[in-house]
């Protein structure tokens, strides 16, 4: 009885602030961890946008995390509109509990990724241990810094990149690249659990040769510790990384806010927003905002996953218990 | 309805104070509302896994190393915090000095930084290039980013908790004995080792055993400070955290379920030692 | 007056001459070390860009939510640790029962589990999936994602620090004076207020000071509960868990500084208590 008065108490204290329930007026849009800027920047000309075209105002809320939790926080019950994620697997954990349409990918173009990025270098100043491409990776005096591929998902692309490079460099011959890859492992002495814990052990520790991160993170590297101490080198081959966006269909059912929310993921495409996302280093689709922002992109032949068979067989294969990663990162 | 059992069974020789129903109904509703619940619906969850899964995933290779590492590094902890723990607390209930309030101020840091605050402040203390890193690593000792730096995050987070049982106990100490030894002819030393150790140790024991059941779960300190590579830096909270990242609910619980196991032991055992030495204590 | 100063704790603080100055020595050292450089870089990491960018820092309005956050968490989860912490004391030191052991270990459970498990263990009873997630979802209780949530979650890890600080010190002091004030006609509440909260309440202090302490830094667990939500979820440890991912370490070390000088005055309150209590025994001791 008591503890029930004690709950409630608790309950009814903490509730006050929520006690007005939220009108479609806003959306919530669960997002990655490192787009808090990004987002900061696209949202005031949506709200602006939105307002001119409807004459309604909208708020559009923010959630930032690890792209995996901020799925398992949908799963079990967070409120998203949109989901604005850097892992195409973890939209695919809402698909499969039927939250996000099965065809989500083709409710938008390009997949429904409106920017990209690629797995990229950073190195110290003057390149000192003139590291250009994938195999300089594999070399034994290169110290490498990735975060662990088991738990950020930016080290699994650049899990991929390397696979993919000693497939081919290899001729797909699958032991070969398993062990490529392994050597690369193994030159890394640290596996942080994200890419910015990776950063820092590669800045501020002063540890490792070569940083591999996404291209588009180089932008934050420069602004939070100057530019003239590194240098980004990207090699020729890389892997495509999506940032995938989608719609969640069970909370805009509810709140009826799929008109919104829909608009919202559209207005990424638009080239005010896809200007907004260059600037921020990220490679976008459309063709006359690339064009500006050429100088800041080397050219680079690109893999996608459709070259491992898709996401689910990259999963099965690869990053799943007792997988190819498993069986190369082992003991040293 | 437990303490209605206890309190049908035993009546009268419990002792003459009122307020056991109240003070027993609350407490164990409120530990069963906040604490068992939550942790019986993770268990139901797990128990989803088959016997031959749950086997599987709690001793895997990396998983029997993952546990190696965090049991050694929490013991290592440990036996460094009884020894600072004891001084800590000591010198505070003991001795008065300029500064002595600073210093009791600051013994709650480690509670009060976020463990990733305390992790990425630890790892840049130690790094290479660190305050104590550029001087530790050319004498070849490591710490950040190998398995020592473990043992420093844990060590540093769980401190409060030897320092913070003790100290109320000290501070409580009846100071005939020590007059007495003293004035028989014994050295400090002695008066500490025979007449002091011997009513603080349940509390020390008490305190180590928090402080160690807190090492084996402690995760945010530790991924910054460790080097994560398996087999070597993999504490067995990191290897929750990536079952938990594959959406693989069961196996982390399974591995959760080894380790809350293991703390919850040894803190039986240690209440069990000390209720015993109540007892014994009593009848002598 | 001579009985009230050897029961006043000043008089135990004195000591050999020796002994005394090497272990104040260590002791000053070893923390110095131990505690003092990892708060030093923090702090030096929050002056980064300067006073001027730590107050922009600080007074950001996300900064001062998550401020405002995270004290009412500790103001709710606090009290309520107390009573349930000075309740399992009562029941577990006043009494003899058999079991005593079990119910102890069993509170301090939460010790041993990893806070993030503590979190998905929450979400398993209140979140959607959750034991009566369907139930509050029908009766659009928000829980989870919500600030209940991120209390539920504090108060899982934080309830034992009350009962685990205040226990051994009644053990210590058995029962012998409470039975003179039911004795002498005293009820059990007032022998409660009168005669135990008196001795352990230095005890109990600490205990309140650690249990405020864990919940201002208490970040796994709630990771998991509170949705992360700008401006609204976040509570201080999660708002500079995100600056630090948006590479803006200053900021995040700022509001750090902010968590650390939060801790710092429950500390403070406790000297002044402390003072005003000495200063009580002087004048006790004077007349």
């Amino acid at each position: 009885m008591k503890k029930g008065v004690v709950f409630a108490a608790a309950l009814g204290l903490s509730l006050a602030p929520l006690a007005v329930q939220a009108q479609p007026a806003d959306i919530l849009n669960v997002s990655y961890d490192i787009a808090r800027e990004l987002y900061a920047q696209l949202n005031p000309p949506f709200q602006a946008q939105w307002q001119k075209e409807g004459g309604q105002s909208v708020e559009v809320r923010q959630s930032h995390g690890g792209s995996s939790k901020q799925a398992r926080s949908i799963l079990e019950g967070l409120p998203a509109d949109v989901v604005t994620f850097n892992q195409v697997t973890d939209v695919q954990a809402l698909a499969n509990r039927g939250l996000v349409r099965a065809d989500w990918q083709q409710a938008f173009p390009n997949q429904a990724s409106p920017y990209y990025s690629l797995p990229s270098f950073l190195v110290r100043k003057g390149n000192p241990k003139h590291i250009h491409n994938w195999d300089d990776l594999a070399r034994a005096d290169v110290r490498v810094v990735m975060p662990n591929p088991k738990t950020s998902g930016n080290a699994r692309y650049t899990y991929l990149a390397a696979y993919a490079f000693a497939l081919e460099k290899f001729g797909n011959d699958q032991e070969k690249a398993k062990d490529f890859v392994r050597k690369l492992l193994g030159n890394v002495p640290v596996f942080d659990t994200g890419g910015r814990g990776a950063t820092t052990t590669f800045v501020e520790r002063e540890t490792g040769d070569v940083l591999v991160t996404f291209e588009a993170e180089v932008n934050g590297i420069r602004k939070e510790f100057g530019a003239d101490k590194f240098e980004s080198i990207v090699p020729p081959v890389s892997v495509l990384a999506e940032f995938p966006v989608a719609v969640v269909d069970k909370v805009v059912d509810k709140r009826d806010s799929r008109k919104v929310a829909t608009a919202y993921l559209n207005y990424l495409w638009s080239p005010e927003a896809q200007d907004i996302l260059a600037r921020n280093y990220n490679r976008v689709r459309d063709a006359k905002v690339a064009e500006k922002y050429k100088a800041q992109f080397p050219e680079v032949r690109l893999y996608t996953v459709e070259l491992f068979g898709g996401w689910s067989n990259i999963q099965k294969v690869h990053f799943a218990e007792g997988g190819i990663l498993d069986q190369v990162f082992e003991k040293r | 309805m437990s303490a209605g059992v206890l309190t049908a069974k035993v009546p009268g020789r419990r002792g003459i104070l009122p307020g056991f129903s109240l003070t027993m109904g609350l407490s164990v509703s409120y530990l069963g509302l906040i604490v068992l619940l939550p942790i019986a619906a993770l268990l139901l969850k797990a128990s989803g896994l088959s016997w031959h899964e749950f086997v599987v995933a709690t001793t895997s290779p990396r998983a029997l190393a993952a546990y190696e590492v965090t049991a050694v590094s929490a013991l290592e902890a440990v036996a460094f915090n009884a020894v600072l723990g004891l001084l800590f607390s000591w010198v505070l209930a003991r001795y008065d000095f300029p500064g002595r309030r600073l210093l009791d101020s600051v013994m709650d840091l480690p509670f009060a930084m976020p463990t990733a605050v305390a992790g990425v402040a630890l790892t840049a203390a130690f790094a290479h290039n660190g305050v104590f890193g550029q001087f530790l690593e050319p004498l070849g000792i490591k710490i950040a980013h190998a398995q020592p730096g473990i043992a420093m995050a844990m060590a540093f987070t769980s401190l409060p908790f030897v320092v913070r049982t003790l100290q109320p106990v000290i501070e409580d100490l009846d100071l005939d004995g020590e007059e007495a030894a003293r004035i028989l002819g014994a050295s400090e030393l002695q008066v500490f080792l025979r007449v002091v150790l011997p009513v603080i140790a349940p509390a020390l024991i008490a305190g180590v055993t928090l402080a160690f059941a807190r090492c084996l779960g402690e995760f945010g300190a530790i991924i910054f400070i460790a080097g994560n590579r398996p087999f070597e830096t993999e504490i067995a909270a990191l290897l929750i955290y990536i079952r938990l990242e594959e959406y693989d609910y069961g196996a982390a619980t399974a591995i959760a379920t080894v380790v809350l196991a293991v703390a919850f032991l040894v803190m039986l055992a240690t209440n069990a030692l000390q209720a015993w030495q109540q007892r014994y204590l009593d009848k002598g | 007056m001579l009985a009230a100063m050897t029961v006043h704790h000043r008089s135990h603080r004195q000591g050999a001459g020796t002994a005394r100055r090497v272990l104040i020595g260590l002791a000053v050292v070893a923390a110095a070390v131990v505690l003092g450089v990892p708060t030093g870089i923090v702090f030096a990491h929050a002056f980064g860009k300067g006073v001027e960018g730590w107050w922009k820092a600080v007074s950001a309005p996300e900064a001062l939510h998550a401020i405002y956050l995270s004290l009412l968490t500790v103001a709710v989860v606090v009290p309520i640790n107390a009573v349930y912490g000075l309740s399992v004391a009562w029941a577990v030191t006043k009494f003899r029962w058999q079991g005593k052991k079990w119910l102890v270990s069993l509170i301090e459970v939460p010790f041993s589990v990893s806070p993030i498990v503590a979190g998905v263990a929450t979400l398993m009873v209140y979140g959607s999936s959750g034991l009566v997630g369907e139930w509050l979802m029908d009766h659009d209780i928000k829980v989870m994602f919500a600030v209940p949530g991120i209390i539920l979650a504090t108060l899982f890890v934080t309830s034992p620090f009350v009962a685990r600080e205040v226990m051994p010190l009644m053990q210590l002091q058995g029962t012998d004076e409470e039975e003179a004030a039911q004795v002498l006609g005293a009820g059990g509440f007032r022998t409660f207020l009168r005669v135990t909260l008196p001795n352990v309440k230095w005890a109990l202090f600490y205990g309140l000071i650690l249990c405020a302490a864990r919940s201002l830094g208490e970040f796994g667990a709630v990771s998991v509960v509170s949705g992360h939500i700008r401006g609204e979820t976040n509570t201080l440890p999660l708002y500079i868990d995100l600056l630090y991912h948006d590479y803006d370490s200053s900021g995040a070390f700022a509001a750090a500084s902010v968590l650390t000088l939060l801790a710092l005055v429950t500390v403070v309150l406790k000297a002044v208590v402390e003072g005003r209590r000495d200063a009580a025994h002087d004048d006790e001791a004077l007349s």
